[in-house]
């Protein structure tokens, strides 16, 4: 059997990742340049059983597929900024709830309103701090389309093997370019199912009593056992406790979950980092371009390397100081005024050596903008 | 089956002020679901923030304690997600109405089969007194200290209009006609709206001059009338209540299931 080829559109590929991973249930609001996930699944979704709702709003979406989620079902929801900051509140009670869900935001231009059909890469901190109080969270990202649909799924199986939101931070090139994709075959990739409770009905069931593991087996609504869920701290039966014992234990719970498991969580790409004497970080579309630049400096024999980061969240730390260490020069490509680079920075022994490559403008970032910054790091002017 | 069979009586005593309205709100909703003779596991509480949304702690069907305001679209994804569930939705006036106004006109012009409990007493209870969209004009509250100057909403008009195919109002010194429209509320085959007047003797009440709890179920007594009465055409000011909408119209979750259908899935 030869494998499935598409040439599509990026919103499309997430859509055909989405229901390779299992979606039941998808709830959002129309925003450019993420629609195309809502048009998709309103027409393929129904077709497998599931369901699509357009709600008033992007509020009520991320709250109507954290109900979806707690019946037993897989769900989604895509945006982008402004839908994004919408769902911030609720994204906070997916946090505290620990509902399994997938948020994509396919990021355009802001503040505010932006530049709605042109590229950003602004919201990566939006992503991990747009919702209030101490938390943590997952955002993966991809530049090219058979890296959005494994990462799509990667995002569905971390939302159920850590119990909680998983944000898809894509970006209005990767969202609309049209490629080619490889539509991976039935089982090649493994899915994550609910982890269930095998306790029985009838028996004092501890919906947030996790096991040595860290993780909570879920009951489904509807199912034998009744319980509580709710966005206050809460005890092991989910009802709402100010006990300082609890409230300490249950935000370490959130963070430790999560935070202790960077290096799991880490996905990366390497392109020729052995010999590197100089390291772009980039991710995204971004990393295209910096892809581009790297591979037509080989050609030079000049030793340039690429870490294209598909985990943004929890920030890889370790990876960036085991690939950069003994790096001249660290560049960070992206499309803000850097969001990545300041983590970068803080990673690395000298943060001396790390430089920004970037544009803010609304138009995507090419190799000769990425040059220009390498030619100015050397002292040869623009 | 007695109430007590739907209480979770570990988590008493629960959070309401002496005289409060929810309490009987909470008594009389479990008598109706007691007398529909369903099992506790296909019913879902969902209710926002407030005083009156604490009320889903208490009960023991599966509970979802949401947002401020939310918990209609919360509800939707339950109820959309698994129809077969019983899906009851208590929430306060300001949560509603206030914060929760556009999910609320949403979910009745979608007529999603759930029911819609707002606890109204005028006022913000949890936060200490503040004025709600129901308080009306003249009322005092800690945020409207020379008197509000708001105009309110009519729940029973704004949720005919948003397109509930059943809307009713009771209030908590009416028991048995609330345990009435209650039970015909959770069987009704689409969006339900129930309001119930409810006291506040703690702010509303005191800040007011409204006297005590027993007053202020007197004056719901005192000022309100079946639909239509005699005592409504000889006094206009006098508060109707009874049931005002109850249409059979298509519920949203099985016009889903005809798309699914047509789209060629299975359910």
């Amino acid at each position: 059997m030869g494998s499935q080829v598409k040439f599509i559109q990026g919103n499309e590929v997430c859509v055909e990742a989405a229901l390779y991973a299992g979606l039941d249930f998808f709830a959002g609001y129309p925003i450019t340049p993420s629609t195309e996930i809502a048009e998709h699944l309103a027409y393929r979704l129904p077709q497998a059983g599931g369901k699509f709702i357009q709600m008033e709003d992007e509020i009520a979406s991320m709250c109507a597929i954290i109900g979806a989620s707690l019946t037993g079902q897989k769900v989604l929801t895509a945006t982008s900024g402004p839908g994004f900051s919408l769902m911030q509140e609720a994204l906070g009670y997916a946090v505290m709830a620990e509902i399994p869900c997938v948020i994509v935001n396919v990021q355009r231009g802001g503040p505010s309103t932006g530049i709605p059909t042109h590229i950003s890469q602004g919201d990566v901190n939006q992503a991990r701090w747009g919702t209030h109080g101490d938390h943590a969270i997952i955002a993966l990202t991809a530049s090219n389309h058979q890296d959005v649909f494994a990462m799509t799924v990667e995002a569905f199986n971390m939302a159920e093997t850590y119990r909680t939101p998983v944000v898809l931070l894509f970006d209005e090139v990767v969202g609309h370019m049209r490629e080619k994709l490889i539509l991976p075959q039935t089982n090649e990739i493994p899915l994550v199912k609910r982890l269930k409770t095998s306790v029985d009905g009838g028996v004092d069931y501890h919906p947030y009593l996790a096991r040595e593991d860290g993780r909570l087996p879920m009951s489904d609504f509807g199912g034998v056992h009744r319980y509580n869920v709710t966005g206050l701290y809460h005890d092991m039966w989910g009802f709402p406790s100010d006990n300082p014992k609890i409230v300490h234990g249950l935000l370490r719970h959130l963070v430790d979950k999560i935070e202790s498991n960077a290096d799991t969580i880490a996905r990366y790409k390497e392109h020729y980092l052995e010999d590197a004497k100089k390291v772009l970080i980039s991710y995204g579309a971004s990393a295209r371009s910096a892809l581009h630049v790297v591979n037509t400096l080989r050609q030079k024999g000049q030793k340039y390397g690429l870490l294209e980061l598909q985990t943004l969240w929890p920030f890889p730390h370790q990876v960036i100081r085991d690939r950069c260490n003994g790096a001249e020069h660290i560049i960070v490509v992206e499309m803000n005024l850097g969001q990545i680079c300041r983590e970068v920075k803080n990673a690395v022994d000298h943060p001396d050596r790390v430089f920004l490559a970037n544009r803010v403008d609304g138009v995507f970032i090419n190799p000769s903008d990425i040059r220009q910054t390498l030619r100015l790091i050397q002292g040869r002017g623009v | 089956m007695s109430v007590k069979d739907y209480i979770r009586e570990r988590f008493f005593p629960h959070i309401w002020c002496a005289g409060c309205g929810h309490g009987i709100v909470l008594n009389n909703l479990l008598r109706a679901v007691g007398g529909l003779g369903m099992s506790k596991n296909e019913i879902v509480m969902v209710s926002g923030i407030g005083c009156s949304s604490r009320i889903s702690g208490y009960v023991d069907f599966h509970t979802l304690h949401t947002l401020h305001g939310r918990a209609l679209a919360f509800a939707t994804g339950v109820k959309l997600s698994k129809p077969e569930l019983n899906v009851i939705v208590p929430m306060g006036d300001g949560d509603a109405l206030a914060i929760g106004g556009n999910h609320f006109i949403h979910a009745a012009r979608r007529n999603i089969a759930m029911t819609a409990i707002v606890m109204n007493n005028r006022i913000y209870g949890m936060t200490g007194g503040q004025y709600s969209p129901l308080s009306g004009p003249g009322k005092l509250a800690t945020t409207a200290p020379y008197r509000n100057i708001d105009q309110d909403f009519d729940i029973v008009k704004l949720a005919k209009a948003a397109g509930a195919t059943f809307v009713a109002r009771t209030t908590t010194y009416h028991i048995q006609q609330m345990a009435d429209i209650l039970r015909q509320a959770i069987l009704h085959d689409g969006f339900s709206v129930v309001e119930i007047l409810s006291q506040c003797p703690t702010y509303f009440g005191r800040r007011n001059k409204l006297g005590n709890a027993a007053d202020m179920m007197k004056f719901f007594k005192d000022n309100t009338t079946p639909i239509g009465s005699k005592a409504k055409k000889e006094n206009p000011e006098l508060t109707e209540r009874g049931i005002f909408v109850q249409n059979d119209l298509p519920e949203y979750c099985a016009e889903y299931d005809k798309i699914i259908k047509k789209a060629g899935g299975s359910c």
